[in-house]
């Protein structure tokens, strides 16, 4: 029961807390205005090099940019704290890091499903790009667990964040190496096959095959395998981020290293 | 004029050694766009037309001087502010833009460096050799477009300060920029009530002026559009500067965070 409450009641007040600086004067330019305005710059340069059609290039960026918030958020729910010096009054409570930590993902994951939705809709919308209105469904359900997954890889990024202080840096490296090597923008028979290979390990990029799929007319059974993917790189690097957290969570104890700033 | 050498050259000394030693403001400035550049030549590679590939080389080559002055730019006087520092700048006895401008040139001076980077970066990684018909103009277009990105950065500083997330504002400005500026698309097949901002903007004659020294054509007409414009930029920049330093004096606001 009480590890409920820290979950939901803890993922709340987190969320409530994240507005203190997510205010509108962040979150229109940066997550609403910069994700439409990379889908208008990756659809153009595909008009111009003949390669692709909008379709492909709204739903690989609009995914792309759920990436941003779930990187981010969930570092700064750790090094965020840290930088407030509140880091170390968190982890001394005798609280389950589990639903401390978990809860605080969930609204993480929501604000990446309605930064890609919004994407997805400017850029059909400014677009003129048809998506069958059965595949709906279906591709709001492949973007919640692209959001889950990428929260996953946020957590792991949250982890570092105990012992790295560029914690905005790093979020920045790891949005690059997803655009690069998840086929955000060239499929991913078009990459090299190393950078193919390092996609496969990396959240989105089964997401995007398989809302590009959906977006084609294919049925939601048959993107199913894509789907669990998608899931199963989430939980790798969530489970990731939580051995990392105990880990750095220990040294940081030991070495003194919790405030350090 | 020897003491207004001095102040501008130690100005910009400085800042520069603040920029390149920032892992946001130097090493992510130029990862990020060197990252997008790479995204978009892995698009123009699928068609393998290396005539797209010399088009698409020289625009990812270019566009990270965007990058590098945008968001810091932007950000410049929010920062001065945060730090407690703003009224020092404003109190010195020289005007705004004698400190702008040299912090604005070191932010194009890693916009150069970027331009460098990707260069390499396209050689090592891509196997894109450029086809550079006069290396004396291209490089006389490079230097000229990161001077008017310098006067345009002032320009956004001035005009920015009284946005308190003046930051995310100049993130924002990032992807437009590389739109607008014929980097990877040509202005041409922009929306045709765009492009009249694409022409506001000297990067875009920069641009057309260092693919016109690429081609073997003259760059001259583009070069002159390019100071022109950035001229522009900092005569309005000036004045924006002094109205708006008198009404934080008149209103005691320059201290508000």
């Amino acid at each position: 029961m009480t590890s409920l409450r820290i979950f939901f009641i803890g993922g709340l007040m987190s969320y409530r807390a994240m507005f203190g600086w997510l205010t509108p004067g962040i979150l229109i330019p940066s997550l609403l205005i910069s994700p439409i305005c990379q889908i208008l710059l990756f659809a153009f340069i595909g008009r111009n090099a003949g390669v692709g059609d909008d379709e492909f290039y709204v739903i690989g960026n609009a995914l792309n940019y759920a990436a941003i918030p779930c990187l981010f958020a969930m570092s700064v729910t750790i090094g965020g704290e840290r930088e407030a010096s509140t880091l170390g009054i968190v982890l001394t409570t005798p609280a389950r890091r589990l639903p401390l930590f978990l809860g605080r993902a969930v609204p993480v994951v929501a604000n990446g499903w309605c930064v890609a939705m919004v994407g997805v809709l400017a850029g059909v919308l400014l677009l003129d790009v048809h998506i069958p209105a059965g595949a709906w469904p279906a591709i709001l359900l492949v973007v919640v667990a692209t959001s889950i997954s990428c929260t996953g890889l946020g957590l792991a990024m949250g982890a570092v964040t105990l012992r790295v202080r560029e914690g905005a840096t790093f979020g920045n490296v790891l949005f690059c190496v997803l655009l690069v090597f998840c086929g955000v923008n060239v499929a991913q028979d078009d990459l090299p096959r190393w950078m193919a290979s390092v996609g496969d390990w990396l959240p989105l990029t089964h997401g995007i095959q398989a809302a590009r799929r959906l977006a084609d007319g294919a049925d939601l059974g048959s993107v199913g395998g894509l789907v669990a993917a998608e899931l199963g790189v989430g939980v790798l690097y969530a489970v990731l981020g939580l051995l990392l957290l105990r880990y750095l969570e220990q040294q940081s104890r030991r070495l003194d290293t919790l405030d350090r700033i | 004029m020897s003491a207004l050498l001095h102040q501008q050259w130690t100005c910009y000394k400085l800042q520069l050694k603040v920029l390149s030693t920032s892992a946001f403001e130097g090493f992510l400035a130029v990862l990020f766009p060197l990252m997008f550049a790479t995204a978009a030549l892995l698009v123009y590679r699928v068609r393998n037309d290396p005539e797209a590939m010399q088009y698409a080389g020289l625009g990812a080559a270019v566009m990270g001087m965007w990058t590098a002055q945008g968001v810091i730019a932007s950000s410049l006087l929010t920062r001065e502010r945060w730090a407690g520092t703003l009224e020092l700048v404003v109190a010195a006895p020289v005007g705004l833009g004698r400190i702008l401008v040299p912090t604005t040139m070191a932010m194009s001076t890693i916009g150069l460096y970027c331009v460098v980077a990707t260069l390499a970066w396209e050689r090592w990684v891509f196997d894109l050799r450029l086809e550079v018909a006069s290396w004396p103009l291209f490089v006389a277009a490079v230097l000229m477009t990161a001077l008017t990105l310098a006067l345009v950065g002032y320009f956004l500083a001035v005009t920015a300060v009284r946005y308190r997330y003046s930051w995310a504002l100049g993130a924002a400005l990032e992807y437009p920029g590389w739109i607008l500026c014929g980097f990877l698309i040509p202005v041409a097949t922009l929306p045709v009530w765009v492009q009249p901002l694409s022409w506001a903007i000297p990067t875009t004659w920069g641009m057309a002026a260092v693919r016109s020294a690429a081609d073997g054509g003259s760059p001259w007409a583009d070069l002159a559009m390019c100071a022109a414009t950035g001229a522009a930029y900092a005569v309005l920049a000036a004045w924006l500067g002094r109205r708006l330093a008198d009404s934080a004096r008149r209103h005691a606001t320059l201290a508000l965070t």
